[in-house]
């Protein structure tokens, strides 16, 4: 173990540039933030994930972000695991109807100001599960969403570029242009 | 074959290939079920159709890489049939999933409660005669333990990491579990009703994504049953090309979830390193096929991407630098007393249960069951490949946890293996159809075990019923064995080490 991590000392560190931060739909979250959001957040985000009832690919990608390569922490954005601390909820998966209640109540027990962020194209509207009797829909469909993410999944980079956007307008409260 | 074929003495109803399907009466039904529980032959599969139920059996009795497929199925005009449960427990919940379904009624079933329908979804019975149902939920009877001092935590659907989600329902006394039970169906899509009346093309890109940590082995089992039902012959380099993914995806799955397995156990180094190696390989994928998980990669009568000169250069450098970097935290994980104190003799699975179960993949191998598909009913390219299936028998987190380790090595030794002999040529042929109803089936090996894939294609080539059987259906019910006695607070650690898929049960 003293081999390994001593090795981790001397190598240089993996992480990658920050993303460039422009993203043209993160603008219209903007709108939604205001000054005492920012007062209270600072430049940090807790994230709660929710599984909707995604196939998991989603998550996969979302675990990637914790990995050396992306580095998410040190952007200030942590995950958290309760809704109670989270400022924001990461929601995957076309809503299935066994979940929907679930989902609700998260919200419900997430405090206020918070923001819903909806990962990946099953979140979007159901993507290619819509119209089945246990699909309810898209994220939007049951709770209010604030920024979509797509793809199937989104890669890590573009969670990343996504939420960095994020916490830099919640932190400068700027407005869409 | 001969004698399970026997058995079933019944008349073969449609095209059905590669292995045989029998229609047989409900006597024969239940001496099958009688089999299974004497331990003659494997459930591979339960499931239902349009006033009808079938049966997958796995024979496993001519010996290693001898393994035989047959199909029975009963006719159910009464909408009832015998229970299999009854006499073989490890058909319960698929009994209980054909009734939510289909409405069909196994009789003399011991567990009538409903399973994947949590009174939710506004129809009962949507895949057989629907009815109309409120939609407001239904409450649910979990079972009991009586006694001093025991009491009850439950957990779920929403869980405090990044995971899936599902309810699991402890009975404790003091730390120690004495009962768990499972309540799953949270993630049911209605995937089996999505795939009924669609293209093949659809009904691919659905079963690609029933569990996205699998979406290369489900591609090839929807794509080999497709070509089976068709009677196509694929190019061989296609066969080499899915080969190679599914190696990929065995080894991102299994790097990652070593680690993953460590961090529950409070040793984040590996997790970090194990991290590290999984986008390497991911990278590498999406460099090579355009995707990281390689989603639609896989398509009916071949692949959709071939390999060049660069990618193959470029998954040889990267089988060199996991060779390097694999073996210290091998080392590490053998080494570290910390570690070994929570994974030897936790979530102990009895070897009796892993085989009564037909328990697939490492669950299975680590519990003394040396199942392996790609071995046992070996489909090309195996059937022309070196490799191990390495089996442990401790049936702890431990052993788990060392057999995907051998895995990973396997995996390589594959992937040189591919790279060396890849043929040349095309990556894929023209998918026709019919001119008449034809089914197919086939059996393929996922990270996580053996994923079964039953179809039915109409004249025209449209899917008429698709049903896909996770290996979690297999390994879920036997977690709620292997933590009895353990203490609470290692659940999360023996959950991990079972890894099962929730998407991928719930459908
Ligand atoms: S967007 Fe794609 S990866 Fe994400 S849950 Fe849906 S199907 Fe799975």
């Amino acid at each position: 173990m003293r081999k390994l991590l001593f090795e981790s000392l001397t190598r240089a560190p993996l992480t990658e540039a920050p993303p460039d931060m422009e993203l043209a739909d993160i603008a219209a979250l903007a709108t939604t933030l205001g000054d005492v959001a920012r007062r209270r957040l600072g430049r940090s985000l807790s994230i709660r994930e929710i599984d909707a009832g995604s196939c998991n690919g989603c998550e996969l990608e979302i675990h990637a972000l914790a990995n050396a390569f992306y580095d998410l922490e040190r952007f200030g954005l942590r995950f958290v695991a309760s809704p109670r601390h989270a400022d924001v909820l990461l929601v995957t998966g076309p809503v299935t109807r066994n979940m929907r209640e679930a989902l609700e109540r998260t919200y419900n027990a997430t405090p206020s100001p918070k923001w819903v962020v909806s990962v990946g194209d099953c979140a979007a509207d159901g993507g290619c599960f819509a119209g089945s009797y246990a699909v309810v829909g898209g994220v939007s469909a049951v709770v209010p969403v604030d920024l979509h993410i797509a793809g199937c999944p989104p890669s890590p980079e573009t969670l990343l570029k996504a939420l960095v956007a994020l916490i830099g307008h919640v932190s400068q409260g700027a407005r869409a242009p | 074959m001969q004698s399970m074929i026997k058995a079933m003495a019944g008349t073969p109803p449609h095209a059905h290939h590669p292995w045989p399907r029998r229609i047989v009466d409900a006597d024969t039904w239940s001496a099958l079920a009688a089999q299974l529980a004497e331990g003659r032959w494997t459930l591979a599969g339960l499931w239902g159709d349009a006033g009808a139920v079938h049966m997958a059996l796995l024979d496993m009795s001519r010996g290693e890489s001898q393994g035989e497929l047959a199909v029975a199925s009963l006719p159910c005009p009464t909408g009832q049939f015998p229970s299999v449960a009854r006499r073989h427990p490890p058909a319960h919940r698929l009994e209980r999933t054909i009734a939510d379904l289909f409405g069909l009624e196994p009789v003399g079933a011991p567990d009538d409660r409903p399973w994947l329908d949590h009174g939710r979804w506004r129809v009962g019975h949507p895949l057989g005669i629907t009815t109309e149902t409120s939609g407001e939920g239904a409450p649910y009877a979990f079972l009991t333990a009586e006694g001093e001092g025991l009491h009850r935590i439950g957990v779920g659907p929403v869980h405090a990491g990044i995971i899936e989600p599902g309810h699991f329902r402890f009975t404790a006394n003091g730390e120690t579990v004495v009962r768990l039970e499972e309540r799953l169906g949270y993630t049911h899509k209605g995937v089996e009703s999505l795939m009924a009346g669609a293209s093949l093309e659809r009904a691919a890109r659905l079963a690609g994504r029933i569990s996205g940590d699998s979406t290369v082995a489900y591609s090839i089992a929807f794509a080999r049953a497709a070509e089976a039902a068709l009677g196509i012959e694929i190019p061989a380099r296609a066969h080499w090309l899915r080969a190679l993914m599914a190696e990929l995806e065995r080894i991102a799955n299994h790097v990652g979830d070593i680690g993953a397995a460590c961090n529950d156990a409070a040793f984040a180094l590996m997790h970090a390193h194990t991290a590290v190696l999984r986008e390497r390989v991911l990278r590498q994928s999406s460099a090579c096929f355009g995707h990281r998980l390689m989603m639609d990669k896989v398509v009916p009568g071949g692949v959709a991407i071939d390999l060049d000169r660069a990618g193959a250069e470029g998954i040889r450098s990267l089988m060199a630098t996991i060779r390097q970097a694999f073996p210290p935290l091998i080392e590490l994980f053998d080494n570290t007393a910390s570690l070994q104190d929570r994974t030897v003799g936790a979530g102990i699975l009895s070897h009796a249960l892993a085989h009564q179960y037909g328990c697939g993949g490492y669950v299975g191998r680590a519990s003394g069951r040396a199942f392996d598909t790609r071995r046992d009913l070996a489909y090309p390219p195996y059937d022309s490949l070196r490799f191990d299936v390495p089996l442990f028998q401790e049936g702890d987190v431990n052993a788990r946890l060392w057999v995907r380790i051998r895995e990973v090595e396997q995996s390589l030794g594959l992937i040189d293996q591919l790279l060396e002999g890849m043929p040349s040529g095309d990556i894929s042929v023209a998918i026709g159809h019919g001119p008449e109803t034809r089914e197919g089936i086939a059996l393929v090996e996922g990270f996580r075990g053996d994923i079964l894939c039953w179809l039915r294609l109409d004249p025209t080539g449209i899917v008429e019923r698709c049903h896909l059987r996770d290996p979690s259906w297999f390994q879920w019910p036997v977690l709620e064995a292997a933590i009895e006695g353990n203490i609470v607070a290692d659940f999360p650690l023996c959950n991990k080490s079972f890894n099962c898929s929730y998407s991928g049960h719930d459908l």
